[in-house]
């Protein structure tokens, strides 16, 4: 065990996998010479040389096809898309290709694939470059969706979505990279699709993920010193979405508030609140609040930037009127 | 290519045509759904093709793929299950027209998207170029094909990185309805390969053995450590582009123009005058290739839908 930063984490993860198993390498924009544009890939070329670490063209289709192409062939590629914004250009392949691929031919086909990429906003890089359009992915049966909030889910999500026979998206977060925490050292998996409970709590549930976790662990500590003990579900997973402890919690506490970063409308909290009413009508007791981001294409300006993205103010507010009517 | 190998490829040819003069029958009563895109006119260009690759050389075509599934050595009962969407169809039903695919033949479908499978193909070579294995991939596709992005970053990855791939342009005159002069800035489209410093060939696809000959010198060049090759297959379809088609963009005069030069046609003559078998040979070709299909026809109709449970089969390949 040791405390690193998200971007070791997910980094060690890489270099252990390509240790372990020479059909896993990595292509994407940047990811060999220049060590990453997030300096995930620091070290990586020198080490596992150019044919493992593969700097491509600015060119997401053809790196997904050319990861996805090679997957089929039984190779296990980590293609990185530098941004989640920049999927868009290959968004016909990750939806039409990899999400259908196995299905359409009746499973004669296994695409052991990795899309890494990087979502959310904070970094005042204006409208085009600042989105958490991560539910627009999940709707897709077929691809997996992963978003970790913790250096050691990264580690260990990322180990298992490489180990994997399916296509996973693991969208890892722009502000999240010097975060540190401890992460077990070596062979370390946290199962694909499952959701977890990040602290227990008695009076009220939050679902959230990825940075939006640490948005609210800050947000329960602060209510915490009011005597109100929120109990956070990590979902960890978009798709598959995980909903057993997310019930099992709700149905405590009969208070939810749900939290992303991304826009609320056909969102991740659109998803959970629907599904608590569905599944767990009779346990509310106040409606489901959603935290989420203003509706606008998010500005460069740094104070209008952070009014449209949620804060811990926004989440510790949520709470009180949940549980306050 | 002895006489057994070129009767075999006339009987392939044969088997195509007939199967897909069944289907058109079959859709129009209504027991094949979706679209259905009739490779008839330019069976040449695939069998050409395929008969110059070896088993480990992979294949990916477009849509219009149910010729090519044959000529990789799909059972025309496969084929013709799963154009009635029939659960001993090559993709159990789930695939349909535009999607066949058996990849125990090396063939990897049958992609419905226009040039999404172009990158596809480029991976599926880099595989091979990874593991150090000696496969060539053969990716078809259509003139329409060559004026998306898809191509462009393809094509450009597969010389950037070396690739072991065979761009094979089948330009049949036609991206739908709209002719290559309208929709491209070059109306030879091997010129596009030029700006990317790819050697390129362009030849006429009515005749098979054209096709072979080319097909099999650009294979072992690319087999051989040569990189990338374009080919381009001028072609022409004798159906629309789909079925209930109008065909208000072109004339009958020029349809039946191009009738004249049947492929089929075209080997029958070849195989004749160079004394490789007779017409009576050729014949029986013909009757048993009708044979397969008529027993295709029937296999496929006796055959069962697939059971409810094939519904949530295959999503993952871990639950």
């Amino acid at each position: 065990m040791a405390r690193i930063t998200m971007r070791e984490a997910i980094s060690q993860a890489m270099w252990e996998e390509m240790e372990r198993d020479q059909s896993v390498f990595i292509l994407g924009e940047e990811v060999g010479v220049w060590g990453g544009t997030f300096a995930v890939t620091k070290g990586f070329y020198d080490h596992f040389g150019g044919e493992r670490v593969k700097d491509t063209p600015i060119a997401e289709a053809a790196i997904i096809g050319a990861a996805l192409g090679a997957s089929l062939t039984g190779l296990r590629p980590v293609a990185e898309i530098m941004t989640i914004n920049f999927a868009f250009s290959s968004m016909d392949h990750i939806v039409n290709e990899v999400a259908k691929m196995h299905y359409m031919f009746a499973g004669q086909m296994k695409l052991p694939l990795v899309i890494r990429t990087v979502g959310g906003g904070g970094r005042q890089l204006g409208a085009t470059h600042s989105q958490t359009p991560d539910a627009i992915f999940a709707h897709f049966p077929g691809l997996k969706v992963v978003a970790p909030g913790t250096p050691a889910d990264a580690k260990g999500m990322l180990k298992a979505a490489i180990r994997s026979d399916d296509p996973i998206l693991f969208i890892e977060h722009a502000t999240l990279y010097q975060m540190r925490g401890e992460v077990p050292d070596g062979d370390y998996i946290v199962p694909i699709g499952k959701s977890t409970v990040s602290r227990p709590g008695r009076d009220v549930t939050v679902v959230t993920y990825s940075k939006m976790l640490d948005t609210s662990i800050k947000a329960a500590d602060q209510l915490a010193k009011e005597g109100i003990e929120v109990e956070i579900i990590d979902l960890r997973s978009l798709r598959p979405l995980d909903m057993g402890p997310v019930l099992e919690s709700f149905k405590k506490t009969n208070h939810a508030v749900i939290v992303e970063e991304g826009w609320k409308s056909f969102g991740v909290g659109s998803e959970v609140a629907a599904r608590l009413y569905e599944e767990a009508f009779d346990y509310v007791d106040a409606p489901i609040k959603r935290v989420a981001q203003t509706e606008v294409p998010l500005p460069y300006n740094r104070t209008l930037e952070q009014m449209a993205l949620p804060q811990v103010a926004d989440v510790v507010a949520a709470v009180k009127e949940v549980l306050n009517g | 290519m002895d006489k057994s190998e070129h009767l075999r490829l006339y009987n392939e040819m044969v088997q195509i045509r007939r199967l897909e003069e069944r289907a058109a029958e079959l859709y129009q009563q209504g027991k094949i759904g979706g679209f259905l895109h009739l490779y008839i006119g330019q069976e040449a260009v695939s069998t050409g093709l395929i008969a110059a690759r070896k088993p480990q050389d992979r294949v990916i075509t477009a849509y219009r793929d149910h010729g090519v599934a044959i000529n990789c050595g799909l059972s025309a009962n496969s084929v013709m299950a799963e154009l009635l969407g029939k659960a001993t169809g090559c993709s159990r039903g789930k695939g349909g027209s535009m999607h066949l695919a058996d990849v125990s033949k090396n063939f990897w479908g049958g992609h419905a998207i226009v040039g999404a499978h172009l990158p596809i193909a480029a991976g599926l070579a880099l595989g091979d170029q990874y593991s150090g294995a000696d496969g060539v991939t053969i990716c078809m596709f259509g003139d329409g094909a060559t004026n998306i992005g898809y191509f462009h970053e393809a094509v450009n990855l597969s010389k950037v990185w070396n690739l072991p791939v065979l761009w094979v342009c089948e330009n049949n005159l036609y991206g739908m309805g709209t002719t290559v002069e309208r929709a491209s800035a070059v109306s030879e489209i091997a010129q596009k390969a030029v700006g990317y410093g790819i050697e390129n060939h362009r030849i006429v696809g009515m005749d098979v053995m054209e096709v072979y000959n080319m097909a099999k010198q650009l294979i072992d060049e690319i087999r051989a450590g040569g990189g990338p090759r374009f080919l381009e297959i001028v072609t022409y379809r004798f159906r629309g582009h789909s079925m209930g088609d109008p065909e208000r963009y072109r004339k009958q005069e020029e349809v039946h123009k191009y009738q004249e030069n049947d492929p089929i046609g075209i080997y029958r003559k070849f195989i004749m005058d160079n004394g490789i078998a007779s017409e009576e040979e050729l014949n029986a070709e013909d009757d048993k290739a009708e044979a397969i299909v008529q027993a295709s026809v029937e296999f496929a109709e006796s055959s069962p839908e697939p059971g409810p449970e094939e519904l949530f089969q295959n999503i993952y390949v871990e639950a």
